[in-house]
């Protein structure tokens, strides 16, 4: 059949098609704005890829079915899952695969009811809310709670199943959470599990990676830190690693913010004519004067140290 | 005979598709109306409140969700009238902006004119929904 023959070498251009959709800015920013994560970016080139490919076969017309989207982000606390899922509804959007791309987070709270017949309407008041978007549910474990056969956890994972089956098109679910309690999650909702395409693993950050989220976010702010500051907090950083709840880049901008409260102490205190310059520098004695340096320190000593408090997280 | 009622918007129209609904809804979304679906098994034209499915729907961004809601309805009430009603919270009272039907029943038998003699020859005049001389619930099906 010369037909088909003609049909298969239609030239395609991969390049313009990836110009069109606008995907490559987003990627782009995604590599800009987020520090590290070189596994999570390579995983989401690879699913947007993927994507694209996808559509241009749908414009052939060769016969595909809508891809199986939703995803697990696993992770410790504070390494960008949240904005991840943000920059993934936007891909998502730009490929058409989403039609407005917007995210609807949500928690165990926001999807279980308190009484009998309480969570069916409002789980699908959810993701009636979230549908033509992602629907990203935050720590997804706590759904499922074998110590106590009546919770409604259950019938919320049933909802959501039947939708993430019959609705794909409509809504893209990406369920986060710790990687060890989403793997019993997981093992105990075989359902859910294959339900998943995409399971995506977020590393912790570096120290080196985590000073260079401080300077992001600082410039964001219009901050800067001193030489000495800098220094600072390099060793804020070291030791904060070896204390408990630490949260990666969430710990970081604790820590910030602390710091810009002293400066802002430190400057009342002076009370003498400013500068623009003394406004927008942290110096290195707003770091040192952190908790965590004398935590660090009794913790060195072989002391109870913040290990053993009940209190909350050290900044 | 059947009539085919015709109440609301479009109902002069044939009967929208999935994807003409949809449109619809999106118009709705796009200018803020609240949506809500409603049913009935009395067309009456004076029967003004039809029973609500579920809450009227706030704060969507998509009218997938809307039209989930309408499919789960017309499961539970495939043989019912079913409309969608938009209202419009902007002047301060929810104010219908725009109502138009669904689903209809496979069959309407419509309505008949009723004549009733009063004092002085007069006379007076009543819709009579032959559906409705049965109970409801067992009208349509």
């Amino acid at each position: 059949m010369p037909g088909a023959n003609d049909d298969d070498e239609t030239l395609i251009d991969l390049q313009q098609e990836l110009r069109s959709s606008h995907v490559q800015e987003v990627l782009e920013r995604l590599d800009h704005e987020l520090v590290g994560l070189v596994p999570v970016k390579t995983r989401i080139r690879e699913t947007a890829a993927l994507l694209l490919v996808d559509r241009l076969r749908k414009k052939l017309e060769i016969a595909s079915e809508t891809p199986t989207l939703h995803m697990s982000f696993t992770g410790n606390p504070g390494t960008g899952k949240t904005t991840v899922a943000q920059r993934m509804a936007e891909i998502l959007h730009r490929l058409e695969y989403s039609r407005t791309g917007h995210l609807v987070s949500v928690t165990r709270d926001d999807l279980v009811g308190q009484y009998i017949g309480h969570t069916a309407p409002k789980t699908k008041e959810v993701i009636k809310k979230a549908m033509g978007g992602v629907l990203f549910i935050d720590e997804a474990y706590y759904l499922y709670r074998p110590e106590n056969e009546r919770d409604y956890g259950q019938e919320s994972i049933e909802i959501l199943l039947q939708v993430m089956e019959n609705n794909r098109e409509d809504l893209v679910v990406i369920l986060a959470g710790y990687k060890d309690r989403m793997d019993v999650f997981f093992r105990s909702n075989p359902g859910i599990r294959s339900r998943v395409a995409h399971h995506i693993d977020f590393p912790d950050y570096t120290p080196d990676e985590l000073f260079a989220i401080a300077r992001l976010m600082l410039d964001e702010l219009n901050y800067r830190f001193s030489a000495e500051a800098e220094d600072a907090f390099r060793e804020y950083i070291r030791i904060r690693m070896t204390l408990p709840h630490f949260a990666n880049a969430r710990s970081i901008r604790n820590a910030l913010d602390r710091a810009r409260l002293r400066q802002a102490n430190r400057l009342f205190a002076a009370a003498g004519a400013l500068t623009k310059a003394d406004l927008i520098t942290i110096e290195a004695q707003e770091i040192l004067a952190s908790r965590v340096f004398i935590e660090g320190q009794r913790d060195l000593e072989g002391n109870a140290g913040a290990a053993g408090r009940a209190s909350g997280a050290p900044d | 005979m059947s009539m085919r009622i015709t109440q609301g918007t479009f109902s002069f129209l044939p009967d929208l598709s999935d994807e003409q609904i949809t449109h619809q809804l999106k118009y709705c979304i796009d200018n803020d109306w609240a949506v809500n679906v409603e049913y009935t098994d009395d067309p009456h034209p004076r029967n003004t409140y039809w029973e609500m499915w579920g809450l009227p729907m706030f704060d969507l961004k998509d009218p997938a969700g809307i039209l989930y809601e309408v499919n789960q309805c017309r499961k539970a009430f495939g043989n019912h009238y079913i409309r969608v009603s938009a209202f419009d919270a902007s002047s301060g009272v929810e104010s219908l902006r725009l109502s138009f039907i669904v689903n209809r029943p496979a069959e309407e038998p419509g309505f008949r004119l009723d004549r009733t003699d009063t004092a002085g020859r007069n006379v007076r005049y009543s819709l009579h929904t032959y559906s409705a001389d049965k109970p409801s619930g067992e009208r349509y099906s």
